[in-house]
């Protein structure tokens, strides 16, 4: 703006400016400390902090678990990394079933619709219990009966039925008259879907689908009730060991490390497509 | 807090007029009433019907007969119910003891106080028949190649993984009917519980249970014995000591484990 006039130094609007910065970080950094100050202080004068310092924050039991669970938590990284996939397909294809025009395949449609209101409509643990307990006491033979099989099985099935969702609001996203333009230059349904429709759909979906990967990447410890022993119950083995709670704030620690940076980076993404927009 | 410094005071007026059967009186949570704790729910044969305030079952029987030692009358005994969790969380407690197969260990016991034992523990090791039929056998080479399984949250895992050494990882879960589950729907070959736990499972919940094995309970290296459990530095464990103790002495233990967990003999002792 100031190049315009081509005036030496800054004018006195950016002066201003400035110094309203100034005062606001100077206020920001000041009110963050008064709090940190408050919370470093106030905590330990309460009467129980010292119990709940040997419980919770006992170094010596930090040192003494924390291989062990990151250990284990390679387990929930390993669970991860093989489902992650398969929701990406598995919901997109529940997505498009969702999105057939024709009535002769209206009963595609019907499924997706059921599928998606059953799968999120019962919590995720319940799932993993009636899939991970219920299908492999049908009689299977191992290795067929595998927890991790069934286990992960149920996260895909629920994890699928919310980002089917997320691809549908994607793929409604899309204006009506591009479809309108594709099939009048002659591209099949399917060829619209595919070249037109969905590069658009998906993009814009992403910083929500980021969102489920990390949801995903804490629901995977749920697997540790039918058997697993991944980190989550690892922290709890412990716990009952040392009647101490310090490897729940180990295995805390451990997911923060992961989905922090992830969580950043959805942000990212999100403000980088809201600058793309406006 | 107030509570109780108000009841000791009151216990000071009334001076030396009490008894050594008042010991406990004014370090209870409620003065005159001792409110003890167990699983929910509790187990057989350990409480019958999870209902620990019939006195049937072997550790509500020695929770009465402590309590009577202490000097609390059987309608003076409270019941409360609390999780592993709620027992060893910090701060307050709600309950004077709490005694639902807790093995006392010494990591434990730097949280919490336990009671002198009252019970030493053979742990056991349960299978299905059609493992057995496969040639399984108690023995440590035998045991060492099967699919095992434990609740997370008991002593078990340690003996799994220090004594046996199965060669697959086992799987671990919240509690025994999850375990029975895991069995029935062969995800896992054995399971390993305290001996009279196993032998319920194996009588009454898994049709084809079979009990293969124990460790027996004076084993040498980390044997597993039942404590109860109270807040650290209760000066009420004294008093609870005193009283188990006593019970041990005079055989009131042996007669109580005798009726309500007798059937433990004859179980083959693993090598």
């Amino acid at each position: 703006m100031t190049a315009t006039h081509g005036a030496p130094g800054p004018t006195r609007r950016e002066r201003y400016e400035a110094r309203a910065r100034r005062r606001g970080s100077a206020i920001a950094l000041g009110s963050t400390v008064a709090v940190l100050l408050a919370l470093v202080v106030l905590i330990p004068l309460a009467p129980g902090w010292e119990a709940v310092k040997k419980s919770f924050f006992n170094a010596e039991i930090f040192a003494r678990t924390f291989p062990g669970l990151l250990q284990a938590f390679l387990l929930d990284v390993a669970i991860f990394a093989w489902c992650a996939p398969i929701i990406a397909i598995w919901a997109l294809v529940i997505a498009l079933a969702r999105d057939v025009r024709s009535p002769a395949l209206y009963p595609l449609r019907l499924f997706a619709v059921i599928y998606t209101d059953i799968f999120r409509g019962i919590p995720v643990i319940l799932i993993v219990y009636l899939i991970g307990f219920g299908i492999p006491g049908l009689g299977l033979q191992r290795p067929w009966n595998s927890p991790y099989i069934w286990g992960s099985l149920a996260l895909i099935l629920t994890y699928s039925a919310y980002v089917a969702e997320i691809y549908r609001s994607g793929i409604e996203s899309v204006h009506a008259s591009q479809r309108a333009a594709a099939l009048s230059l002659g591209l099949s349904r399917a060829d619209m879907m595919r070249f037109v429709v969905l590069p658009q759909a998906i993009r814009r979906v992403v910083p929500a689908n980021m969102n489920m990967l990390i949801a995903l990447q804490k629901d995977v410890a749920l697997l540790s009730f039918i058997g697993p022993v991944e980190v989550l119950r690892q922290a709890g083995v412990y716990k009952s060991l040392l009647a101490n709670f310090t490897p729940y704030v180990v295995a805390a620690i451990i997911f923060l490390c992961v989905t922090i940076p992830a969580t950043r980076y959805a942000d990212y993404l999100i403000a980088k497509q809201n600058r793309a927009r406006s | 807090m107030r509570l109780m410094t108000l009841s000791a005071a009151l216990t000071l007026a009334a001076g030396p007029a009490l008894a050594a059967k008042d010991c406990a009186a004014g370090k209870t949570i409620t003065d005159g009433t001792l409110t003890i704790a167990t699983g929910n729910p509790a187990y057989y044969p350990w409480v019958m019907d999870d209902a620990p305030e019939s006195g049937e079952g072997f550790e509500a029987a020695v929770a009465y007969a402590m309590a009577e030692r202490m000097g609390f009358e059987a309608e003076n005994v409270t019941w409360t119910r609390t999780s592993f969790d709620e027992s060893i969380q910090p701060g307050a407690k709600n309950f004077d003891v709490n005694l639902q197969q807790f093995s006392i260990t010494e990591d434990r016991e730097k949280v919490v106080d336990f009671s002198s034992p009252y019970y030493s523990a053979a742990m056991a090791v349960l299978v299905r028949q059609p493992v057995v039929e496969n040639g399984a056998e108690p023995t440590l080479e035998s045991l060492k190649a099967l699919k095992w399984g434990a609740v997370a949250t008991t002593t078990a895992v340690p003996m799994l993984t220090g004594l046996v050494d199965p060669e697959d990882d086992p799987l671990l879960y919240n509690d025994n009917p999850d375990v029975i589950e895991a069995m029935k729907s062969n995800q896992i070959d054995a399971a390993i519980f305290d001996l009279p736990t196993a032998l319920y499972l194996s009588a009454v919940v898994l049709e084809d249970g079979v009990v293969l094995g124990q460790f027996p309970a004076d084993r040498t290296e980390n044997p597993d014995r039942f404590g109860m459990l109270m807040e650290e530095g209760n000066p009420l464990r004294d008093c609870v000591n005193a009283a188990l103790d006593e019970m041990a002495q005079d055989g009131t233990l042996a007669q109580i484990e005798a009726k309500w967990l007798s059937e433990t003999t004859g179980v083959p002792v693993i090598e």
